[in-house]
């Protein structure tokens, strides 16, 4: 099945990310929903959408579990049936993923998938202590660590077996700001000096605050369709060409190395291979820098660079808007911001506008080939799509 | 002999506020665990034993964190850091009693505990501290 689109993705849409004081979790997803549709007008969500599958981390947030049916019924779709997928941050990459498989086993032919997370009604120890919750209880969570402890602790391995600097580190959050600037759905729409990076605060030494990505409030959405039938709907159906998931140690102490994450790889060995590409065939990519570090790795765990070079790589400029592989044209996680649940696919969103024209001032001219990398905690899932435009 | 306890998690902590480090052993493969696990998931034997570990090892990364859950905001700034035993055998944990400036990749550290709490889940919490020669 190499190059062979397994779905299409004929329309998405996301909420606003930031602080969204009047919305809560379900408020968000029927916005992220409604752009959706209004982006689709050729699609009946009442008669024409056959299951629901929506990511989101955490019941704590907002003390609400169940939530599948929930943000259905909020978002008028109780014809259609609702799961909730969680593997923390990745959450919403999952749902994509079943909603795939749901799609190729022949027994839908629309689905809708999306995520969610209302983040920042709760205080940063709130919202530490949650996230903290995908951390391995017994042994991290019981001994203080925090997720920015996780990623300072395999940044720490990286500067110490590559020599990868702060600065190098530093510059990711300059770009990643830079582009969500341009993106009137980010959190943060506001450039950042290196300067002001290296002297922020520190979180969890070497991470300082600009190296973190942001708490937010989001929601995702997209429509998913069997390849033949996606032209009823959209005249710019965008293709997935490849799905790869990995697994691994939730403990980051139970993997042996911590200057890569397994997951990614695999993820990526699977996608790559299944839509018959090599990375040097990736045009644009928005990947997971949940911290600073976290994109440094991708760089190297998907092949964009050979390991230990992803320092480098962002000092030379390839991944910046006007570089050769843009990374994050949307801000990232970094200035986007990182509603936990509505990641993944608010990543299929920021690719699929880039792959029908429709990024505006972050537009990447020529773009055929996205890839997206959503990754879970500090790395025992991965997911990494690829998504092939007609242009 | 402690082959008699269960190889769980539970168990370990028990062993741990006696002052012992454990690890499992599979007598069927030689696989060790730390964790430890019930069943050798190696080779699906359950012919286990417990073995103890020296409680020393090398800090093979750490971070200092600033930004933490309440219960351990009275330990803020703090370092953290993996240490690893004999066998690659490994554990995360606070690195405590040391100046932060003083911590280096490479360095020898001992592990050692404190009481356990009373409510859920009832372990004892342990630490890594620079070995006293
Ligand atoms: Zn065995």
């Amino acid at each position: 099945m190499r190059g062979k689109p397994l779905v299409a993705v004929v329309s998405a849409g996301i909420s606003k990310f930031g602080r969204m004081d009047a919305y809560t979790g379900r408020d968000l997803f029927l916005e992220a929903v409604d752009e959706t549709f209004n982006r689709c007008p050729n699609l009946d969500p009442k008669m024409d959408i056959d299951a629901v599958f929506v990511g989101m981390m955490s019941e704590a947030f907002e003390h609400q579990g169940h939530v599948a049916p929930m943000l259905s019924h909020s978002a008028g779709l109780l014809s259609a049936p609702a799961i909730r997928t969680e593997v923390a941050c990745a959450s919403s990459a999952a749902a994509l993923r079943l909603g795939i498989f749901s799609i190729l086993s022949g027994m839908y032919d629309v689905v809708l998938v999306g995520g969610v997370e209302k983040m920042t009604k709760r205080t940063t120890p709130e919202a530490t202590e949650f996230l903290g919750m995908a951390a391995d209880f017994p042994f991290e969570q019981w001994t203080g660590v925090t997720f920015p402890g996780l990623y300072a602790l395999m940044a720490m391995a990286h500067m110490h077996k590559y020599g990868t600097s702060e600065e190098q580190m530093g510059l990711v959050a300059v770009k990643n700001h830079h582009n969500g600037a341009l993106n009137p759905k980010a959190h943060l729409q506001r450039e950042v000096t290196l300067d002001k990076v290296l002297s922020s605060r520190m979180i969890a030494y070497p991470l300082k605050l600009y190296d973190c990505s942001l708490i937010s409030d989001g929601a995702s959405c997209a429509i998913i369709t069997r390849p033949d039938i996606a032209r009823k709907f959209t005249d710019t159906p965008v293709y997935i060409i490849g799905s790869g998931h990995g697994s691994d140690a939730l403990g980051l102490f139970e993997r042996d190395d911590l200057t890569s994450l397994m997951a990614t790889r695999r993820a990526a060995k699977e996608a790559y291979e299944m839509a018959g590409i090599e990375p040097k065939d990736v045009d644009v990519a928005e990947v997971h820098d949940c911290f600073t570090i976290a994109e440094i790795m991708a760089y190297e765990d998907l092949g964009f660079c050979k390991p230990g070079e992803g320092g480098r790589f962002i000092e030379d400029g390839t991944p910046m808007l006007d570089g050769e592989l843009p990374v994050n044209t949307s801000g990232g996680l970094k200035a986007k911001g990182h509603p936990v649940g509505a990641t993944g696919i608010a990543q299929i969103y920021e690719i699929f506008l880039q792959l029908t024209g429709q990024a505006d001032k972050r537009q990447v001219d020529g773009c055929r080939i996205g890839l997206a990398h959503n990754v879970g905690g500090s790395g025992a899932s991965c997911f990494v799509h690829i998504l092939r435009g007609e242009m | 002999m402690a082959e008699a306890q269960p190889f769980t998690i539970e168990q370990w902590y028990n062993f741990l506020s006696e002052g012992k480090l454990m690890a499992v052993r599979c007598r069927n493969c030689g696989a060790k665990y730390l964790p430890p696990k019930p069943v050798c998931t190696n080779c699906y034997s359950r012919r286990l034993e417990w073995i103890s570990l020296k409680p020393t090892g090398r800090l093979i990364t750490y971070t200092i964190i600033h930004v933490a859950p309440e219960r351990f905001q009275q330990f803020v700034p703090y370092a953290y850091g993996i240490v690893e035993f004999e066998d690659g055998l490994r554990l995360p944990g606070m690195i405590r009693d040391i100046d932060h400036g003083e911590i280096q990749i490479g360095m020898e550290l001992e592990l050692s505990f404190e009481p356990a709490v009373e409510d859920w889940p009832k372990w004892p919490r342990y630490y890594f501290r620079p070995v006293k020669h």
